[in-house]
């Protein structure tokens, strides 16, 4: 997900600054940088690591009302930091962007906030666990039980999520490799939450049920000099396996990597190459065509299934623009899940 | 054809290039000086707009918090309940003797402006690191580039152009430690976009006040009356620069009498002459125009300094210094020299298109008739009526100025008649053929000089009504001064818990310790400064009240009521016996009214105990010491010493009151300037009309030198003809002129700035303006006696000669 990393840096307002950040892949001065064979502390982990450059905490969740309407909420807080330390005070260099968003079939309404550390309007604190700006929140003993808020002009949800399988950790257990020159994040997951709660919709409030997945993920170099984007799948099939997969799209080819997860949260890494995605129709959003509907196969599991978007205007209107949205899954194996698409 | 008529036409220019001088003179002071005033009103009003967008004023909703800043925590916690808002630091720091505004903003989450943007689309944009974490970036206007350069212990400078004058925007967190106000916050920027379903401000963070823009310190209202004051005396130099050019197109006609007459009787049709007449005016008028553009670009040049400082000093408005060019004010000055030319010039074309065909060269029939000067007069008193009935109708600051101009021109329609009747008077008093003769001849000249003597009253008249009322202003606001300004030191400390100090220490070594505490409301008026006092005799013994219930001040500290500022009273018309409604639910009786110059806003006195009980926790940084003035000095210097204060944070009484002075001497530089040059334009029209004059002279002085007259004593008297004249006009200037001041004093200022001030006279000004006038007088009649004066007696008889 290193388009996640490149949104990060947008976090500023001064919207020129973005472009001196398209080199940022390369280098990590000051920086940690992962490291394969890192053992992960927990709860510790959960919270921030101000000296890594870029980190976010994840969650997406496909919800259905009573009467069977799909819906799909997003709630992100990413970290960047200017320089790997934290202090107090406005001079903090952490800055904090939380994206919100609740897509219904026919409309998608987002909330963008910004905020820096240092003063105690945006953070995460390990234990108990606790992710906020402003007034979002994602909150709870553990990562188990959390209690889920956001708001924008046009919407609003409180959700509760409860865990009911382990954390899952991608690539070699938790360090991800995100090109082949070798840049990688340490990366896991919480997929197996059930949701309930309300949306507080134009349209009034909807009772919604659902499942909801968590990525946590940080770094410090995270795009190669050639890529230019990625498309990135979670995809929860009714069978109780999931599918974790990306592409990143290079000048010098593409890159993939996927996690395959039996319902029991026992997983199993796909190199490079394992997964091949094809976009079989694009739909213009925001003046551009962007796929939202895809042939994904993974052939070593038996995988051949049609990913296609419940609103394919799911379109992400932020400081940094991206498509992510709820999507359905057909095929060989059928389902649900999320889609999230940058650089188009 | 028409190329040769205007050839012709043209040359009349040629043969008199000094009629050609001064109706381009005219024309171009009249432009001049209103062009001035208009490019230096257009200029502030650009610099208010400007500042305005650049820094996103009265765009949004504002929270602020009445005792004081709003702490850290309450952002946090506004933030942290959903309401989006950005947090603001304001301060001024003063850096090689010059006071610099600095604005702290959240760059984070505050809405870009303009100088952000135009600074992050630079070449060299800086980084996002650089702006937000120490040392942190200041951008600064262009007029501080140098005062940054080379000073060590700030920030690296960027350098915007979107910044008004003397400004320095930067981070918050960089400005808390430029400002010494670690954690502290001015004001709450509201942003436009809401989340659903928010708590109510006073639910999360009780005690602070929303406001609208609207409510908000409007720079461009607050200095409205200033510009319009402005504009008047640009209106009334252009009026005094029309008489000139009036004087100068009738001599010109006149002397082309013959020219004409003799065009006509070759043929030419009157309308194409006059199509061709006017054409030519308007080219003259144009280039007229460009000069009088020229000029006045470089007196609003020399004048805007002083404005700015005015505009900065008087109501905080930041004003550029640097004047630029803009094409409307070009456009307007031009149209203005082309309109006026022609409305200077409609009588003399009239007169022309009516002129018979073969009527000769006699310049009689150019004259005004004793019998017109009825029907002026009658107009005149008409004006005067009608500007009087409109202020009475209306009322407010325009219908005031509007009073003022039907008082203005109706006595100058006046004036001839007046004149012809005491000329006349005096004749029949006077004894001896010559100097009948005297008063006689003035009056039949009366016609043709009576026009400058009308742009001579209303210049004396503005000169004595102006300086009258800036002077009884000056003596009122320095008597107001050492009445308010009692305390021997004024000391502003660093934070409350420093105030607590610094009045600890120094209760023992004063007489007393005037705390002075503030909190700033919402008014229907507008902002409203309410202040605590303490119970001390320095407020009853003398703090100047302008209207009183009986005792005042025992029932400020005993019955929670409240004395008022005359701004607040005349604008909301609260007066002793009233009451005044303060947010949330406080209603105070209202027992005395206080004159308070200066202020632009609405103000409020209470007893310390009401202050706290209205807005709890102000902070006490600021205290008045009474002390024996023979150690004020060295305690003003132990107090820095001890507690580490700027210069700048303990004055002396005498200080402040010497900064007041020249702040209040700077706001009338500009009415001084502009009278001094009303007047030149009057004495130069007086010189107009005695050239114009000079052509029928011969004709009247011919017979008296064949009576024995030498050309000497005939100059001698052509010089106490204009002198007495400009005397006579001069003496009755002064009851116009104050007549004027009392208008000033009680009616515009009332309407302009909310105080009314009480007259007084200044009769050595008058003296000096009056022998002022008689030397202006002297001086443009010198020309036309020295030209009698060397007039060869031939010519002089030629007069008989030829006589028909």
């Amino acid at each position: 997900m290193n388009v996640r990393a490149l949104l990060v840096f947008l976090v500023f307002p001064l919207s020129a600054f973005a472009q001196g950040y398209a080199g940022l892949g390369t280098s990590a001065e000051g920086f940690s940088t992962p490291k394969p064979g890192y053992e992960f502390q927990f709860p510790q982990d959960h919270g921030p690591h101000p000296d890594y450059r870029i980190e976010w905490w994840y969650l997406t969740a496909n919800l259905q009302g009573a009467d069977g309407q799909d819906y799909g909420i997003q709630w992100t807080l990413f970290r960047s930091a200017l320089k790997p330390f934290e202090s107090d005070g406005w001079q903090s260099p952490q800055l904090w962007m939380g994206h919100a968003a609740v897509t219904t079939p026919d409309n998608h309404y987002f909330s963008e906030r910004l905020s820096r550390g240092g003063i105690g309007q945006a953070g995460v604190q390990a234990d108990p666990f606790d992710a906020w700006i402003d007034d979002w929140h994602m909150r709870g003993d553990g990562l188990d039980h959390l209690a889920l808020a956001a708001s924008g002009t046009e919407f609003s949800y409180d959700l509760t999520l409860t865990a009911s399988g382990p954390l899952v950790f991608h690539g070699d257990r938790g360090y991800s490799v995100k090109s082949a020159d070798g840049q990688a994040s340490h990366y896991y997951s919480q997929p197996f939450y059930t949701v309930e709660g309300v949306l507080r919709l134009p349209t009034g409030d909807v009772a919604v049920t659902g499942q909801g997945w968590l990525d946590r993920e940080w770094s410090s170099q995270p795009l190669s000099e050639d890529q230019s984007g990625w498309d990135w799948f979670s995809l929860s099939f009714d069978s109780g396996q999931k599918l974790m997969a990306f592409r990143l799209r290079g000048e010098r080819g593409d890159f993939t990597s996927a996690t395959w997860i039996e319902a029991d949260g026992k997983s199993a890494t796909l190199d490079d190459g394992s997964v091949q995605f094809t976009p079989l129709a694009t739909h213009n959003v925001a003046d551009r065509d962007v796929p939202t509907r895809w042939r994904v196969s993974l052939p070593d599991k038996g995988v051949e299934v049609d990913v296609n978007a419940i609103t394919p205007s799911a379109w992400m209107g932020t400081r940094f623009e991206y498509w992510e949205g709820p999507v359905r899954v057909s095929g060989s194996h059928t389902g649900q899940g999320y889609l999230e698409m940058t650089g188009y | 054809m028409t190329r040769a008529i205007l050839l012709v036409l043209l040359s009349h220019w040629r043969m008199h290039r000094l009629q050609l001088v001064t109706l381009l003179t005219g024309i171009a002071l009249a432009t001049g000086l209103w062009s001035a005033v208009q490019a230096i009103n257009a200029e502030a009003r650009a610099s208010y707009a400007r500042a305005s967008d650049q820094l996103a004023l009265g765009q949004f909703d504002e929270i602020r918090d009445p005792a004081g800043s709003i702490s850290l925590s309450r952002y946090v916690d506004l933030r942290r309940a959903g309401w989006q808002v950005a947090a603001v630091l304001d301060g001024s720091i003063r850096i090689e003797g010059q006071t610099v505004r600095v604005m702290g903003i959240d760059m984070v989450s505050a809405p870009a402006l303009p100088a952000v943007t135009q600074t992050e689309q630079s070449a060299t944009p800086p980084e996002p690191a650089d702006i937000l974490t120490a040392p942190g970036r200041l951008l600064v206007s262009p007029d501080l580039a140098p005062v940054f350069e080379g000073l060590d212990g700030y920030p690296p400078v960027i350098v915007s152009t979107a910044l008004p004058p003397s400004f320095v925007l930067t981070d918050i967190g960089v400005a808390e430690s430029l400002l010494d106000r670690s954690g502290q916050i001015s004001r709450l920027i509201v942003l436009p976009e809401q989340p659903l379903d928010i708590p109510s401000l006073g639910d999360v963070a009780p005690g602070l006040i929303r406001t609208s823009p609207a409510s908000q310190l409007d720079t461009a209202q607050l200095t409205d009356s200033f510009h319009l004051n402005l504009s008047a005396f640009g209106l009334l130099s252009f009026a005094v620069g029309l008489f000139i050019v009036h004087g100068t197109v009738g001599l010109a006609f006149s002397h082309r009498r013959g020219m004409i007459r003799t065009l006509r009787a070759l043929g030419v049709a009157m309308p194409h002459l006059v199509r061709i007449i006017l054409f030519e005016l308007v080219t003259l008028a144009l280039v007229g125009g460009v000069l009088g553009l020229v000029l006045g670009f470089f007196i609003a040049g020399a004048l805007l300094p002083d404005v700015a400082a005015t505009l900065r000093g008087l109501y905080g408005a930041p004003v550029d210094g640097q004047l630029s060019l803009r094409p409307a004010w070009a456009l307007a000055g031009l149209l203005m020299a082309i309109g006026g030319t022609l409305a200077a010039s409609v009588h003399a074309l009239w007169r022309l298109s009516e002129m018979p065909l073969l009527a000769g060269p006699g310049v009689q029939a150019w004259r005004g008739s004793a019998t017109s000067w009825r029907i002026t007069a009658v107009t005149g008193v008409t004006m005067i009526a009608g500007g009087g009935i409109c202020f009475a109708m209306f009322g407010g600051l325009l219908a005031g100025f509007v009073m003022l101009a039907g008082l203005l021109t109706g006595a100058a329609l006046l004036l001839p008649l007046v004149l012809s009747l005491l000329l006349a008077a005096l004749s029949r008093r006077a004894n001896g053929p010559v100097a009948q003769w005297v008063w006689a001849d003035m009056w039949s000249q009366l016609p043709g000089l009576s026009l400058a003597m009308m742009a001579l009253l209303l210049a004396l008249a503005a000169n004595i009504g102006v300086g009258t009322m800036v002077s009884s202003f000056r003596l009122t606001f320095t008597g107001w001064l050492d009445q308010r300004l009692v305390s021997e030191l004024y000391i502003t400390a660093g934070d409350d818990a420093q105030g607590q100090l610094i009045s600890e220490w120094l209760a023992p070594k004063t007489d007393a310790i005037l705390p002075i505490r503030s909190v700033e409301l919402p008014h229907e008026t507008g902002p409203l400064f309410l202040y605590g006092v303490v119970d001390d005799p320095t407020y009853s013994e003398h703090w100047p009240l302008i209207a009183r219930s009986p005792e005042a001040w025992a029932r400020v500290h005993n019955d929670r009521a409240v004395l008022i500022n005359e701004q607040l009273a005349r604008r909301a018309n609260l007066w002793p016996g009233d009451v005044l409604t303060l947010p949330p639910d406080h209603t105070l009786p209202i027992v005395g009214v206080y004159s308070d110059y200066g202020n632009p806003t609405g103000q409020a006195i209470v007893a310390m105990p009401v202050l706290d009980s209205i807005v709890p926790k102000v902070p006490t940084r600021r205290f008045g010491i009474r002390v024996d003035p023979s150690v004020a000095t060295d305690l003003a210097q132990t107090l820095r010493d001890r507690f580490g204060l700027p210069t700048s944070a303990v004055v002396q009484q005498s200080a402040m009151k010497a900064q007041s002075l020249a702040i209040f001497d700077k706001t009338f530089v500009v009415t001084s300037a502009l009278n001094v040059l009303t007047l030149g334009v009057a004495g130069f029209a007086i010189l107009t009309s005695l050239l114009t004059l000079w052509t029928q002279r011969l004709p009247q002085v011919a017979p008296i030198w064949a009576l024995g007259q030498t050309r000497a004593q005939l100059a001698r008297l052509e010089l106490v003809r204009s002198v007495l004249l400009a005397g006579l006009t001069a003496v009755l200037a002064l009851p116009l002129g104050l007549l004027l001041a009392w208008v000033l004093l009680a009616v515009i200022n009332v309407q302009a700035f909310g105080w009314r001030l009480p007259m007084h006279l200044f009769p050595a000004d008058w003296l000096r303006l009056f022998l002022l006038t008689m030397l202006a007088a002297a001086v443009a009649a010198a020309l036309p006696a020295l030209r009698l004066l060397r007039l060869p007696p031939a010519d002089l008889l030629k007069v008989f000669a030829n006589e028909r």
